[in-house]
């Protein structure tokens, strides 16, 4: 990469300000406890350093969280009226803002992912989420849902690595909007910032116990799904462990959201604008290292330009840093954990194996941590695992059509429905397209936008219920 | 069947048959089951549906999904409503059927039928009107159109209540269709007699054939194929036991299909709320940048 006109000089973020601490305890009932578990510890997926020591829970560290959850929940929030506990949301948003870029350094030492990514994404759509869900606990009779629609009790909440704040702060702010109390379970790799925000809890000066986190494997997760205390389940995670959750669920009426994987299609038509189009295939697959479920993993180009587009695609890739996920220059950051870089690797072999044409972005990668090159395979076909399964990694998988009735054929020959992309300079097309897509979020000209007024989530296998606006609303609430 | 009009002339009997893609049937297995009225008299035999029809009405209400999903909601409403129409026209056949199955009066038979009209005008007036209620224009901070639509689900499985053979029929299948689903619909199994009725309105009312696909048999039998079938999108468990409905919800998620919570069979003559009609649609959201 010597003779790219690229180079930028490093331009470090300082780990200092992530206030990171040797060791993290679990917060139940208000305050921060030893976990009867072993101790986890977190790593830097950058440099495979140990960043921190981090209690963790037992099934007993379940019962008693779900116990304070339910006191919480009968004692004060279900009690409380909306406007106050939409001051407990602002406050929480406000505080959100105010440790920002601290928490957007902890998050990217503990993810791996690009700090420009933790800074100008998660944290602040985490923010956004507080702020909107403030604005609905007061106003929940107008929703839709009836005049005065009842919360349903303790949700049990399980989240995973990739937004590991972005994610808790879905879940947690319609939550508390619609008046339950909430056991969260952050993901086993990221817990750290779960725990930073459980001191923006007591610095909100939240009751004890409406909000408590507990760090652990998939085990406390299980454990806490079948607890019998728990009213409402949400996951976010893969389809596999989706569907054994919602086989536990299964007629103890506990209400059960669940957002899953995807193989999301980004369709290009020949009168697409092609250099828009490349900036949102690099987005779709590239952001987070592709550890996106909406991800756009599956590039389905018109055959008139697709030689064209893949030229300019390669060259577009071959821009991108991947490196330090602490240096602001960096667009692609660090595999999350060692067994996801064997997973990615795994499933890319694959590729080679069925026939596919792998062409690997010449980018240098760091000696140390967990690092993927950005990928993309060509002649890919359908029967392909590329084409079926979810990579989760930097790993784009590229197939051809010829008219658009075949286009939208092969988008939706998934059992997965999350996501799709469309590019056309079109408008009737567009709209045409987007109705015809089996997917819960259609990006037009854009992709992978995120707001918490837009619902978010699943058709078929990748899950059921939304988040966001006034349908996310609905997984919190009695109707 | 008795008639006790003229005494001398013996009446037709009817054959009650399945309606599977527009056909009526009979159960591929070649069984039937006798139905009797609340005082234990025969009524007839009505076709045992087996695995094999369950499969055959999956696939016709997956052919006929594209044509009713993409029909407008105008024409969907206009259908509904002619349904009710041509129920309206049926009205002392369905009340007696339901008078003999369900033992009540005729002047309940009557009520129930009203309210079972009544209530697939109510969803007729729905098909319009989803997208407006649970739609949105995403007021999204960015240079970007949001809007989200409610969309229907797909083929949905509906284990029709055991107890109120019409009324609790009507108020199943009206919110399926109404959001513009296709479904496999599993009748009463000790009532089943009003259902193949409506199968013969459903025929003659401008709903296209596999839209609605009726069998007759046991929920027991029938519910763990729809539960477990690829391509079924959504379960409505009603009509099963407690302990099936659990079973079925475990088997349901090998595909993450949608099941219906139900806490028993609920009074059907309570005016209905939204949660039927959420229950079967997805909410998709779209996205466009705005520029010049």
């Amino acid at each position: 990469m010597t003779e790219s006109p690229w180079e930028y000089a490093p331009a470090p973020e300082s780990r200092d300000i992530a206030n990171l601490k040797p060791s993290y305890r679990m917060f139940v009932g208000g305050e921060f406890t030893d976990g009867g578990g072993e101790p986890l510890k977190s790593i830097d997926p950058a440099t495979g350093e140990v960043l921190a020591e981090v209690a963790s829970a037992d099934e007993s560290d379940v019962d008693t969280a779900v116990r304070a959850a339910r006191s919480a929940f009968d004692s004060t929030w279900s009690t409380m009226p909306g406007t106050e506990r939409a001051k407990y949301l602002f406050r929480i948003a406000r505080l959100i803002q105010e440790r920002g870029r601290e928490l957007a350094v902890l998050e990217t030492l503990d993810n791996g992912k690009p700090i420009r990514e933790s800074r100008d994404a998660d944290i602040p759509t985490a923010a956004a989420h507080f702020f909107h869900h403030a604005g609905w606990a007061d106003k929940l009779g107008h929703a839709g849902y009836g005049p005065d629609p009842r919360p349903l009790g303790v949700a049990g909440q399980v989240i995973p690595w990739n937004f590991p704040l972005l994610m808790l702060a879905w879940k947690i702010a319609p939550a508390l909007a619609c008046g339950n109390t909430v056991v969260l379970k952050p993901a086993e790799t990221t817990p750290l910032s779960a725990l930073v925000f459980a001191e923006i809890c007591q610095q909100a000066g939240l009751p004890p116990g409406v909000v408590n986190i507990l760090p652990g494997a998939g085990d406390i997760g299980a454990a806490l799904v079948a607890h019998p205390g728990v009213d409402k389940v949400a996951f976010t995670g893969s389809t596999e462990v989706g569907k054994q959750i919602q086989r536990t669920v299964a007629g103890t009426g506990k209400k059960l959201t669940l957002e899953l994987g995807g193989k999301a299609a980004n369709i290009v038509f020949d009168d697409a604008p092609l250099d828009q189009a490349v900036e949102g295939i690099v987005n779709g697959i590239f952001f987070n290292q592709g550890h996106v479920c909406c991800a756009g993993s599956r590039l389905l180009v018109q055959e008139s330009v697709a030689e064209e587009l893949l030229e300019r695609l390669r060259a577009r890739i071959r821009t991108l840093r991947v490196g330090d996920p602490l240096d602001k220059n960096t667009d692609v950051g660090a595999i999350n954990s060692a067994e996801q870089l064997a997973r990615i690797t795994e499933l890319a072999d694959s590729g080679d194996a069925e026939g596919a044409q792998r062409w690997t972005s010449p980018c240098p990668l760091p000696e140390r941590g967990f690092f993927f090159a950005p990928t993309v395979f060509s002649g890919v076909q359908q029967s392909m695992r590329i084409a079926r399964e979810e990579i989760f990694g930097p790993v784009l998988s590229v197939l051809t059509f010829r008219t658009p009735a075949e286009a939208i054929a092969k988008a939706n020959n998934t059992p997965y429905g999350l996501s799709a992309g469309i590019w056309s300079e079109k408008g009737s097309r567009i709209l045409w397209a987007a109705q015809q897509l089996r997917a819960g979020v259609v990006w037009a000209n854009t992709f992978n936008r995120f707001d918490p007024t837009a619902p978010f989530g699943g058709y078929q296998e990748s899950g059921f219920g939304r988040e966001g606006g006034r349908a996310g609303l609905e997984a919190y609430l009695d109707v | 069947m008795s008639d006790n009009r003229t005494p001398e002339r013996l009446a037709v009997a009817k054959t009650y048959k399945l309606y599977i893609g527009g056909s009526f049937p009979r159960s591929e297995s070649g069984r039937v089951y006798p139905v009797h009225a609340a005082d234990g008299g025969f009524l007839a035999n009505a076709a045992h549906a087996s695995r094999k029809d369950v499969r055959d009405a999956v696939a016709a209400a997956r052919k006929a999904f594209a044509g009713w999903s993409g029909a407008t909601a105008y024409n969907r409403g206009q259908v509904l409503f002619r349904i009710a129409e041509v129920m309206e026209g049926r009205r002392d056949q369905f009340a007696a059927e339901i008078a003999a199955a369900e033992g009540v009066s005729t002047a309940q038979a009557n009520a129930a039928v009203d309210t079972a009209i009544d209530r697939m005008v109510w969803y007729a007036g729905w098909t319009d009107k989803i997208s407006m209620v649970l739609g949105a224009a995403n007021p999204v901070a960015g240079p970007y159109f949001s809007f989200s639509v409610p969309e229907p689900t797909g083929v949905v499985g509906v284990l029709a209540p055991q107890e109120s053979a019409l009324l609790g029929l009507i108020s199943v299948v009206a919110p399926v269709l109404a959001a513009g689903n296709t479904c496999v619909l599993v009748a009463s199994a000790e009532k089943p007699l009003p259902a193949v009725t409506f199968a013969e309105v459903l025929a003659t009312s401008d709903v296209p054939g596999g839209v609605v696909n009726v069998l007759t048999g046991r929920a027991a039998e029938l519910g763990p194929w729809l539960a477990s079938h690829a391509d079924v999108n959504a379960l409505d468990p009603t009509g099963a036991p407690a302990d099936l409905r659990t079973e079925l919800a475990r088997a349901a998620a090998d595909t993450v299909k949608r099941v219906l919570p139900v806490r028993g069979e609920p009074d059907w003559t309570r005016e209905p709320d939204l949660q039927r009609l959420r229950a079967f649609t997805e909410v998709k959201t779209v996205w466009h940048p705005v520029g010049t």
